[in-house]
């Protein structure tokens, strides 16, 4: 399916497909907005384990030169990354501090 | 960095799952494993609201929506479909809820692993209907608080064995698996993909607004589901049982329940019935995982 | 060549015909013939396809939708009670523009437990999305059978054969089993375009909000549109390769009759033998046996009953507390064109046989009657 970010505007009927069926990906669909807190990577203390990664439900952390980088498009802020880094350095900040 | 599973994604993100949803976790770990190569069908359940609305989907794989009651044997028919297509090596997998699963899909569970129809059954577990507001299901355990089972009338009936009863059909393939060790699970799958016949994959996968527990804690919530023993993980391949997550020193089941609201109604006594439940549970499991 | 055989064996031979590719079905009286001749021929490897013995209807139409998604030709037949179990599903097969053709033994509904004839098993449904044609003749079961993979593919929408329990489905008929290579003339393979499909993945039938869910109907219903037009371009093609013609409805000399009895089914038979008997005695009267219920064929009803003086529905089914259903239909497609007077009588319910007696006897009461004097008429009613 076509990753393409940009939401999909079908003006009339005509342009639908037959059926209910999927034309691209919810890649479109940035999910940053419901965060109340946001993971902040404390670099220095990483240890690459890909711990935090794994456990994203959003798989919303990806791999930048070999160091997690949170992708705040998406990261809905539920702390499972913050909570199971074994090195305790993601900690969640209240958005907008 | 060694990443302990791959990293291509078959789920994007931009799903609709709630914050810190389990069974987003089961997913992605299970797209892991089995790629590309492969077609699922979902019945009504959360998943179906998880993927997005028209004209989205996050899966980068085929995907079929369906009713409710009607996965395994929908399954069975893209499966009979692929076969008579020639098209036999992609796997086939129906994903339900428990729900789905435990209650109204039984039958056609049943009649799938009774067949041996070459397919996989994932049963992402979060123990009520959660896509209608937590109402009880089948596999509501002992002491929980749903919208049907109200805290002073709190569910007085002890979890279904769907294991159990999946294992009486004697399908060539099982397993029970945590969204906590997705290196476990994604090790099953490997396997069980190269298995010919019904493979029965059941994931505990917490629900932070479901269980009124935190959504940070939904990996330590389905940690402690294994290492309580209220949910041990292992495998049936064959018939043979394989504890695969050893819990030797098995905590109290206090230190899973403490942190869900669902449970907080529950007195001391409740507490100890429900550890002497998981304890005889345990133990006949025990004794199937040392049968040779 | 011709082959003497029962209504239900004309339903298989027409799945092989159609070279249908996974087959799922359960068994009930009076459809079990169907999946039983299945079986065996797709066990002899005279027909390539999967069969799934599933464990109930709701499964066989689950898997038919499932295979016809992946891009097979999927087919099932049930009856009564079997194909209520899948109403929900017939909803998602249409829904889902599924081409998926099924064969329904009209049996009655229980309770009381039956297994005979009557329609209101396939005429439930008739909101669901589904084509529906209804058989006269064992051989036109089979060429219908072949006929609905054609137009059901065009249209993407499923299509229901629909038989008469024993009267049709074990009535030994001689049929002309036309050849392999003009079916495959006549039906090219299934090739579906929006198929589940590993190399171009698509989601299926996920949420849809309020801003497109009617738009969606709007094609359902569109496409209900042109398979009446596919149904009528394909009575002609059919009948250049086959020479048997089967076109909406059905009229037995319908053009100068000034009273036209509607019927569906086998009672078509036995009516068209009562007009037969009336027209030596001089009346004036017809037949027409309505053959597609849906896409209902208003223009070919108005024009076939515009010379009527008076029209009597015979409905083997009751909308309990209204009309018969094919009365509903028929008078709907005549309001605001015909003033003719529509009498509707219901008979024959449960299997209860309906005579040629039977029939004369309604012709002779309505002759009496300018207009009906009731809403619905019951026949040989013991009371
Ligand atoms: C036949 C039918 N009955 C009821 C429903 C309503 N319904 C939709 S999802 C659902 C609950 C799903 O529960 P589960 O399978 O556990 O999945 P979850 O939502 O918890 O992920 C119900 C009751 C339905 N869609 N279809
Ligand atoms: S879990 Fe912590 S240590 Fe491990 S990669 Fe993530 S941030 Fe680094
Ligand atoms: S806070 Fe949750 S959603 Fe955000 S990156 Fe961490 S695990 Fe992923
Ligand atoms: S209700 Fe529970 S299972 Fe459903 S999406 Fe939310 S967290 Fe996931
Ligand atoms: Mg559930």
């Amino acid at each position: 399916m076509a990753k393409e970010r940009k939401k999909i505007d079908f003006k009339k009927l005509e342009e639908l497909p037959p059926m209910v069926m999927s034309l691209r990906s919810m890649a479109a669909n940035p999910t940053g907005s419901w965060r109340n807190l946001k993971p902040v990577i404390d670099a220095s203390q990483c240890i690459q384990c890909t711990i935090c990664w794994k456990f994203c439900p959003d798989a919303a952390i990806d791999w930048v030169d070999d160091n997690p980088l949170v992708n705040l498009d998406f990261c809905k802020g539920c702390g499972i990354c913050a909570e199971e880094c074994p090195k305790k350095c993601i900690v969640m900040v209240k958005e907008g501090k | 960095m060694k990443p302990t599973l791959p990293l291509e994604e078959l789920m994007s993100p931009g799903h609709l799952a709630c914050q810190g949803c389990g069974a987003g976790i089961a997913m992605r770990v299970t797209l892991k494993a089995l790629g590309q190569d492969t077609i699922f069908t979902f019945p009504a359940c959360c998943w179906t609201v998880i993927d997005g609305p028209f004209p989205y989907s996050c899966l980068e794989v085929p995907l079929l929506h369906m009713a409710f009651e009607a996965t395994a044997a929908t399954a069975s028919g893209i499966k009979a479909a692929m076969d008579a297509l020639g098209k036999s090596k992609t796997t086939i997998c129906g994903w339900a809820g428990d729900g789905g699963t435990f209650d109204i899909g039984l039958q056609a569970l049943s009649g799938a692993a009774e067949r041996n129809d070459d397919i996989f059954y994932f049963c992402y577990d979060n123990e009520a209907y959660m896509n209608t507001g937590i109402q009880r299901s089948g596999a509501t355990p002992y002491g929980a608080w749903t919208t049907t089972t109200p805290v002073k009338h709190f569910k007085k009936e002890a979890k279904k064995s769907i294991d159990d009863i999946v294992a009486a059909h004697k399908v060539p393939y099982q397993a029970t698996a945590s969204v906590a060790y997705p290196e476990d699970l994604f090790k099953k799958l490997v396997k069980a993909k190269d298995i010919r016949g019904f493979k029965f994959i059941h994931i505990i996968s917490p629900c932070p607004p479901g269980w009124k527990a935190r959504p940070e804690d939904t990996v330590k919530l389905a940690r402690l589901a294994v290492q309580t023993g209220i949910y041990p993980i292992y495998e049936v391949d064959g018939g043979k049982y394989v504890q695969t997550m050893k819990t030797p020193n098995r905590k109290p089941v206090l230190d899973y329940l403490k942190l869900q609201g669902r449970f907080k109604h529950l007195k001391e006594s409740d507490v100890a019935d429900i550890q002497k439940m998981v304890d005889t549970r345990y133990a006949e499991l025990e004794k199937r995982f040392s049968e040779k | 060549m011709k082959k003497v055989m029962m209504g239900n064996h004309a339903i298989s031979h027409g799945a092989t015909l159609a070279r249908v590719q996974v087959i799922a079905a359960y068994p009930i009286t009076p459809q079990t013939q169907v999946v039983e001749l299945l079986s065996e021929i797709v066990a002899d490897g005279k027909l390539k396809a999967e069969f799934i013995k599933v464990e109930s209807e709701h499964s066989a139409m689950a898997a038919c939708i499932g295979a016809s998604s992946a891009g097979a030709r999927a087919f099932t037949a049930t009856s009564a009670q079997g194909l209520a179990l899948m109403h929900e599903l017939l909803h998602w097969a249409a829904g889902a523009r599924l081409p998926i053709v099924m064969a329904d033994i009209n049996r009655a509904m229980a309770p009381p437990w039956t297994i005979w004839t009557d329609q209101n098993d396939s005429l439930s449904q008739r909101d669901t999305g589904w084509m529906q044609i209804y058989c006269q003749s064992n051989q036109e079961v089979l060429d219908s059978v072949i006929m609905a993979y054609k137009v059901a593919e065009k249209v993407l929408m499923p299509i229901m054969i629909v038989l008469d329990a024993f009267s049709l489905s074990h009535t030994y008929e001689i049929v002309d089993l036309p050849d392999q290579a003009l079916v495959d003339k006549y039906l090219p393979p299934f090739d579906y375009k929006y198929k589940l499909d590993v190399k171009n993945p698509h989601t299926y039938g996920g949420l849809t909000t309020p801003d497109w869910y009617m738009e969606f109907r709007v094609k359902m219903h569109e496409a209900m549109d042109q398979a009446l037009v596919e149904i009528k371009k394909e009575a002609g093609e059919f009948e250049k390769i086959f020479g048997r013609r089967y076109d909406t409805v059905d009229p037995y000399l319908v053009e100068d009759a000034e009273t036209v009895l509607v019927t569906s089914g086998t009672a078509a038979s036995t009516a068209r033998f009562t007009v037969d008997q009336l027209r030596a005695q001089g009346k004036k009267v017809g037949n027409l046996r309505m053959r597609v219920l849906r896409p209902f064929p208003f223009a070919d009803v108005r024009e076939q009953l515009k010379n009527a003086k008076k029209v009597i529905v015979i409905d083997r089914n009751i909308s309990y507390g209204y009309h018969g259903i094919w009365a509903q239909e028929v008078k709907s497609a005549l309001y605001g064109h015909s003033k003719v007077p529509v009498f509707n009588f219901i008979a024959g319910l449960g299997g209860r046989d309906i005579f040629p007696e039977t029939i004369a006897d309604i012709v002779a009461l309505v002759d009496k009657k300018k207009k009906p004097d009731q809403e619905l008429y019951w026949v040989e009613v013991k009371r």
